[in-house]
């Protein structure tokens, strides 16, 4: 195979999500976005040629694109988190475009949950709008690393480098009480293209990077907890062939840290320890795994080990508890019952649990702590204390994304709830 | 790359393994769905790294139009006793012949939609609480939107606008009796991350993916094979073209692409290079713009 294409399977990937408010162009900046990018294909293209006829619109509306079901493309509206791919030489991008009124708050935290990066769209016109507050404070509380504000449509604002700086010291203003590690700002016309993936020439006072030189240079590899090994068993592999009677491997995906052949390993919730003794994937066997890799691992000594367990290593344990603290975003139509029992999620493990406190709302467009009304309905986000029937292996979300998080489902309706973030 | 970092393929096979096993975990009884073509050949290597060097567990389910190229069949018989898979099957005609399901008519009669209830009834049949997918969130947009954990309510339909939110790498498969699920473990991979794969892993895959000369004919535009079932309108005639198929469906609704591709890595430069969606030969997603949502809903692959 030529180098050329050899290239390509070194690209890194990285995962972002857009949020904005109705009218502040983020189906239009992904349309550009995969436009210009070359991913958009000619069969597309007509056919979002003739929508926008259709719809009446005089030039091709690249929103199409996106909105994707029936009912979206009727009301001209984004109604559910949807998934868009593009690639360049450097990156594979997966785009989480999640929608911004505030009834849809659930699926904005969906598509944060995995983003490396969030891009926040602030329409240059308005400025900085209480959805602004509360895209931030949502990429906030899930820690995305990056976060690169968006400021659009700067044509209609005659390019103005004031207007640009206005916003960028309003943001400034809020965000530093938020933890977002990584801050950046770029002014752009996602209907013109300026700044998007081509530089614009009709702002010589911006000096930074595109938007799209951005995403493909961003550092993201320390986005990872690289620190601490967190391996929670998924599925127990027992061939019980006559040409391996006696395997049995935990297979699981790292959730993070790293893990050699030799590491002395503690299992948890028993606390029995043994060495690690095969890394196994597929056909090979590897000297050493990492998170996000899937793998089977094999131990020195035969301990019951099953679905839920957890293989740390034995100097670096997590903390041990059936009394988790957490902020919570409600998702269902069903307020949370104070009292109430649901079934908890956290990595492989399952038990359920009793919610034993509600101390806080947050009002997520002032960033205020609400202790009055303490009722929690859909899209609010709460602080709340459980209690669970068994010791759950937790780390704080903050330091871990994937042994920090759980989800809450109703017992009746198996609906998934909430999504909880540990403190 | 620094040390702890793995490129987008292996990620992508890292999650897609995730995905699998974890609906070996969560389910009593899963499938998954075969269909001979590239998605669902890299699937099912997929589930074989997950669980080696155990068998994978559960069974392969295919539903046969009646429609199919012979190559695709062959290669089934042949992949499933190489690995000692038991793929179960069940026929589009039966559903006909039962009076379940009847079979279009004129020149554009495809049996691509009547799946749909063949399928149901076997996962009805076989008391399937789960059944994977090779379907790929890029190929259409309605699949844009789907979960890797999709419900179906006990008619086997989508709802699109109550999907279950999915968070982090933490999936829901609860569900209630007669309800079951969909899954897409590859709902992330595109076009190109597929042919990489093939070509990082070695995949062996059907012949028909290369170039071969076929008689063809040219139909709205697209390079159709002409199946003895199938008829040509006035005008169509047949010709002998370098031709290779960019996706395998059931005949009628296969286009071919004029090729001459004969490796992997031709394959990939063609994909790098192509301005047109893989879809984009499939007649069945042009009947109408939300043609692939309305059979979702219904309860199609």
């Amino acid at each position: 195979m030529s180098d050329k294409n050899s290239g390509y399977l070194d690209m890194e990937l990285l995962r972002f999500t857009t949020a904005g408010s109705v009218d502040d162009g983020k189906s239009t900046l992904i349309g550009r976005l995969l436009y210009d990018s070359k991913a958009i294909f000619e069969d597309q293209m007509e056919a979002i040629e003739k929508a926008s006829e259709r719809i009446g619109n005089e030039e091709v509306n690249l929103a199409l694109l996106t909105d994707g079901l029936r009912a979206e493309r009727e009301q001209g509206i984004t109604i559910d988190v949807a998934y868009r791919y593009f690639a360049t030489p450097k990156r594979k991008f997966i785009i989480a475009d999640t929608p911004g009124h505030i009834q849809y708050t659930r699926n904005m935290v969906t598509g944060a949950s995995t983003a490396n990066v969030a891009i926040i769209l602030v329409d240059a016109r308005h400025g900085v709008l209480e959805q602004t507050l509360r895209h931030s404070y949502i990429a906030s509380q899930l820690q995305i690393p990056h976060v690169i504000f968006c400021v659009n449509k700067m044509d209609l604002v005659d390019y103005s480098e004031e207007t640009f700086e206005k916003i960028k010291s309003d943001i400034d203003g809020f965000s530093s009480k938020l933890s977002v590690k990584d801050i950046r700002y770029v002014p752009i016309s996602a209907l013109n293209g300026d700044n998007v993936v081509d530089r614009s020439e009709k702002m010589d006072w911006y000096q930074g990077p595109t938007l799209l030189h951005l995403l493909e240079n961003i550092h993201i590899s320390s986005d990872i907890n690289h620190e601490d090994f967190r391996f929670p068993v998924q599925y127990v592999v027992r061939p019980q062939t006559a040409e391996f009677p006696d395997y049995r491997g935990y297979g699981g995906r790292i959730a993070s840290g790293a893990v050699k052949v030799g590491d002395p390993i503690t299992v948890l919730p028993s606390g029995f320890t043994s060495k690690v003794k095969t890394i196994d994937f597929f056909e090979d066997t590897l000297e050493e795994s990492f998170a996000p890799q899937s793998v089977t691992i094999t131990l020195e000594d035969e301990i019951d080990i099953s679905r839920g367990d957890m293989l740390v290593k034995s100097d670096d344990l997590p903390n041990t508890t059936q009394d988790l603290e957490l902020m919570v975003c409600w998702f269902n139509e069903r307020n949370l019952i104070p009292r109430g029992k649901y079934v908890i999620r956290h990595t492989s493990a399952e038990a359920r649990c009793m919610v034993t406190g509600v101390q806080h709302k947050m009002n997520i467009n002032t960033l205020e702590q609400n202790t009055e009304d303490l009722t929690v309905k859909m899209n609010d986000i709460a602080k709340i204390n459980l209690r669970v029937t068994k010791p759950l292996h937790i780390d704080s979300y903050s330091k871990n994304r994937i042994t920090g998080s759980v989800i809450l489902v109703d017992e009746g309706t198996n609906e998934t709830v909430a999504a909880g973030m540990i403190i | 790359m620094d040390k702890y970092q793995i490129n987008h393929l292996r990620e992508l096979e890292a999650e897609s393994i995730f995905v699998i096993r974890e609906v070996a975990a969560q389910f009593e009884n899963p499938v998954m769905l075969f269909s001979g073509g590239k998605d669902s050949i890299v699937m099912f290597h997929l589930a074989r790294k997950a669980f080696y060097p155990a068998k994978v567990p559960f069974a392969l389910l295919h539903i046969d139009t009646g429609h199919n190229f012979q190559e695709t069949l062959d290669y089934r018989d042949n992949l499933m006793e190489e690995t000692g898979t038991k793929c179960i099957v069940r026929y589009v005609q039966d559903s006909i012949d039962q009076g379940k399901a009847v079979e279009e008519k004129g020149v554009n009669a495809s049996r691509n939609k009547l799946q749909t209830v063949t399928l149901l009834d076997a996962l009805e049949e076989l008391k399937t609480d789960a059944a994977m997918g090779g379907g790929r969130r890029d190929e259409e947009k309605a699949r844009a939107k789907e979960r890797f954990f999709s419900h179906r309510d006990e008619f086997g339909q989508w709802d699109p606008k109550n999907q279950r939110p999915e968070l982090w790498n933490i999936f829901n498969g609860r569900k209630n009796m007669g309800e079951h699920f969909r899954v897409f473990p590859i709902s992330n991979w595109t076009e190109m991350d597929v042919w990489q794969y093939i070509y990082m892993e070695n995949i062996e895959l059907p012949n028909l993916y290369f170039t071969h000369k076929r008689e063809v004919f040219n139909r709205d535009g697209v390079w159709m094979f002409k199946a003895p079932f199938m008829q040509l309108k006035p005008g169509e005639e047949l010709v002998e073209k370098d031709v290779r198929c960019r996706t395998i469906g059931d005949i009628t609704c296969t286009g071919l692409t004029l090729s001459k591709a004969d490796t992997i890595e031709d394959i990939i430069q063609e994909v790098a290079a192509t301005r047109t969606t893989e879809r984009g030969g499939r007649s069945d997603d042009k009947r109408s713009e939300s043609a692939m949502e309305d059979r979702k809903k219904e309860g199609y692959f």
